[in-house]
């Protein structure tokens, strides 16, 4: 009962806070509040127990598209621009289209029915046979980094083409000469105290945080994913507080280049050993003598590679918004 | 360790891992060197699993050895083999016969980037082909969509950031009413891979979420498949996209929509929910025809000739919609084989584009006039292919538009008035070729332009003729394409019987 009241608080916020996006004219505004968004989003994932994707949720939703969509903001006007649009078309197709769902959710198994379709069929041998065939506590990062390793793979390299886009159309990735960067991207607020001491207790920790998410996922939510997201934030905090020319003089774009592309080979790599060594595609069991091991290789290897490609991707599109007049 | 055993995921894995070397050179000479070869041996990959589907029937594969529904399984007919070699080779041809288009176009710093994005959005179209799970395709969907808005926009025409934008926005409504159709299916029935779904649906059939599932996911592919009048972010993105990225898109990316599109309603849908058939030809035949007859009207008034060949494209799809709308045998036959067609004749003419704009650095016909005379050797080539547009006998679109003209006929009541509309859009394609064509030949040049001969390089000439031929040579000897649209027509239908 009192899930149920904290989710109908929480699903109402988030109706407000949708509005609220839509209304707002300021895109500060805007952008604060979709960071609000993904902050309530994040609850309610935790809600339904779906603790992966609540921290994922918080990590790079609120924490890095946040700070992404500010970067993105110096380059543009502080207004929405008040263009013609579609103003019938548009609401039509989108009551239509909640209508649509509205009129499904009513043939819909309720929430948490143990004898719903998709809890009867994969799930059960997925929490029966992980212990057997993987033996991780947290079968989440099984299905993603072993039986589903595949679609992981993909969401990899959907990261990286995002970084390739943004480095091929703003032209970063070799960097940027700093004389056209702004004093304030420069020197970032190291003139003002109170930050600079706090910045200085918390980047450690958050940098700590984020190795932890990255090798503790087999047993405990996390993963690449949300490591590396939470690393950038890390960084990005130094970067704001120490100025960009001391980050990018610590992890230069070239690194950056080869971390993403790098992880991405990574992952790939373990694939092809799988085929070398006699077994299928992304085959881990294979890895090594005993099949168990060879899956603990295999994922602790992917998950690298996915946290190398995330960092290095989501740090390329920090600097090449901040490199941009 | 024996390599023929993992063609499959090799179709995906080679030009995917290519592609993060690519972007780490500095050269961009080097950089394209390296997705061609990526490019030829996918295309060799493609053949030999065509070779094998041939051969031993469809392939299976386990990835990471989890056997389906637990795992990913990809599954290769007659269908994704077809679906492949057009990608593969659409692919091979552009990046062959694009090089110094793409260096006007690109500079070199950016290239290594450019080139890992186009083996990106290739491997993301095979991994479509190729897979045999729902959820799978929606993550190849991703990376070749998000790579080729990067191909788009990658030319100096500014006009090409408003046409990706608009391309982007209405193919993420698209493979979002997609990724809604596949999770109330997964909601139903707990399974992603395409074939335990296609078994597990009987026993939801006529539910609310599986009848709006089947909405979400066709409109979704739709978009996609720029299938009228969802095809609105098509010509500006065709006209405006670098001329070597024309030809590979317009040759594969929307059929690789529309083959998703059947194998999620055939093989899943018709067998399982009553009357889907009827639906699915209700909503789409009307479409297809519109899309058939006013895109076909709308190509003669372009003065843009890439905007003309795109707004054909629209009118080419329709026909595949519309042989895959009639939901019958021979219907489904010459959907695929128009598939097939559609690219050697469409990737031929935007070919023989490229090299016109790369001598006149103008796509607009009244700057092209006289560049038939110039040109003589291109502007042969283009009225070959333009031959084959039409579906002229002895080409290979005169085969699909036989099979599709024969399947219309077996319409009940409806058999004349489809061959007329038919007849009517093949016309205004002569009409619109030929407004183009005369320019070319008769038009006199514009004032202050260059009379003197003017050919592109050989090889690149020569590229251009053995596609214009492989639209004679597929008309004459048109086995493999059929006996490949056979294969898939037959896997198709497995699911109504």
């Amino acid at each position: 009962m009192t899930t149920l009241l904290i989710g109908a608080f929480l699903l109402s916020l988030l109706v407000i806070t949708a509005v609220a996006i839509v209304r707002a004219t300021d895109l500060f505004s805007a952008v604060m509040l979709s960071g609000i968004f993904s902050l309530l989003m994040a609850l309610n994932f935790f809600l339904l127990d779906a603790a992966d994707v609540a921290l994922t949720e918080a990590a790079v939703g609120a924490g890095v598209a946040t700070v992404l969509l500010l970067a993105g903001l110096r380059l543009t006007p502080p207004t929405e621009a008040r263009g013609r649009s579609l103003r019938v078309l548009t609401p039509a197709v989108i009551a239509a289209v909640a209508l649509l769902m509205i009129y499904a959710s009513f043939g819909q198994p309720s929430l948490g029915d143990p004898q719903a379709p998709a809890q009867q069929h994969v799930a059960p041998w997925y929490i029966e046979k992980t212990p057997e065939l993987v033996d991780i506590p947290n079968i989440v990062t099984a299905v993603l980094a072993s039986y589903r390793g595949f679609d992981t793979l993909g969401e990899v390299f959907v990261v990286l083409t995002a970084g390739i886009g943004v480095m091929f159309l703003l032209g970063g990735g070799r960097g940027k000469p700093f004389s056209r960067l702004d004093s304030n991207v420069e020197e970032g607020l190291s003139r003002h105290l109170i930050p600079k001491v706090m910045a200085r207790l918390l980047v450690p920790f958050i940098l700590l945080f984020a190795l932890f998410i990255q090798f503790h996922g087999e047993y405990s939510p996390g993963g690449g994913f949300q490591a590396g997201a939470i690393f950038v934030a890390g960084i990005i905090l130094f970067s704001l507080v120490r100025g960009e020319r001391l980050t990018l003089a610590v992890i230069p774009p070239r690194v950056l280049l080869w971390m993403s592309a790098g992880g991405a080979l990574l992952y790939g790599a373990v694939g092809l050993a799988g085929i070398a060594m006699g077994g299928n595609f992304l085959d881990y069991s294979v890895l090594a003598d005993d099949p168990i091991t060879g899956q603990h290789i295999g994922i602790i290897v992917i998950e690298l590679g996915v946290g190398l490609t995330v960092t290095g991707v989501l740090l390329s599109i920090f600097h090449a918004f901040a490199a941009r007049d | 360790m024996n390599l023929a055993d993992h063609l499959p995921a090799l179709q995906v894995a080679v030009p995917l891992l290519t592609a993060p070397l690519v972007i780490l050179l500095r050269a961009g000479f080097l950089a394209w060197l390296t997705a061609l070869v990526a490019s030829l041996a996918s295309l060799g990959l493609a053949i030999l699993l065509t070779v094998a589907v041939l051969e031993t029937g469809t392939q299976e594969y386990y990835v990471g050895g989890w056997e389906p529904p637990y795992g990913i399984a990809l599954s290769v007919d007659g269908l994704s083999a077809l679906v492949l070699l057009l990608i593969t080779g659409a692919s091979s041809l552009a990046l062959a016969g694009g090089r110094q288009s793409l260096r006007l176009d690109i500079d070199n710093r950016r290239a290594p980037m450019f080139y890992g994005a186009w083996l990106i959005a290739m491997a993301g179209l095979c991994g479509i082909a190729v897979t045999g799970d729902a959820f799978n395709v929606f993550v190849f969907m991703e990376i070749s969509s998000l790579a080729t808005y990067i191909l788009i926009a990658a030319g100096r025409d500014r006009r090409a950031l408003s046409a990706v934008f608009k391309y982007l926005i209405i193919g993420t409504i698209g493979a979002t009413f997609y990724l809604i159709g596949v999770g109330f299916i997964y909601m139903m029935t707990g399974t992603l891979n395409f074939a335990d779904m296609a078994l597990r649906l009987d026993d939801v059939i006529e539910t609310r979420p599986v009848i709006i599932a089947a909405g979400f996911i066709t409109i979704g592919l739709a978009l996609k498949a720029a299938i009228f009048p969802l095809h609105i972010w098509l010509p500006r993105a065709y006209t405006y996209a670098p001329n070597a990225v024309t030809v590979f898109i317009a040759a594969c990316s929307t059929k690789v929509a529309i083959y998703v599109l059947l194998r999620f309603n055939f093989t899943v849908f018709h067998g399982n929910l009553l009357g889907h058939s009827d639906l699915f030809s209700v909503f789409i035949i009307p479409l297809a025809l519109s899309g058939i007859l006013l895109a076909s009207a709308i190509a003669i008034y372009q003065g843009n000739v890439k905007k003309m060949l795109a707004f054909s494209s629209v009118a080419q799809i329709g026909y595949i919609a519309l042989a895959a709308g009639l939901a019958s045998q021979a219907g489904l036959m010459a959907a695929l084989l128009h598939m097939f067609n559609h690219a050697l004749a469409k990737g031929t003419l935007f070919l023989c584009v490229l090299a016109f704009i790369l001598t006149s650095r103008s796509a607009i016909i009244t700057d092209l006039h006289g560049i038939g005379r110039r040109m003589p050797w291109t502007m042969a080539a283009f009225v070959l292919a333009g031959l084959s547009l039409i579906g002229v006998p002895g080409t290979a679109g005169f085969i699909s538009k036989w099979y599709l003209i024969v399947a219309v006929m077996e319409v009940p009541g409806w058999g004349v008035p489809l061959v007329m509309a038919i007849i009517a859009s093949s016309l205004m394609a002569v009409v619109y070729l030929w407004k183009f064509i005369e320019a070319a030949y008769y038009g006199e040049p514009p004032p202050g332009g260059d009379t003197a001969a003017l050919e592109v390089t050989l090889p690149l000439r020569a590229l251009i003729w053995v596609a214009a031929l492989s639209n004679v040579y597929f008309g004459l000897f048109p086995q493999l394409p059929l006996a490949l649209a056979q294969s898939g027509t037959g896997t198709l239908l497995g699911g109504l019987n």
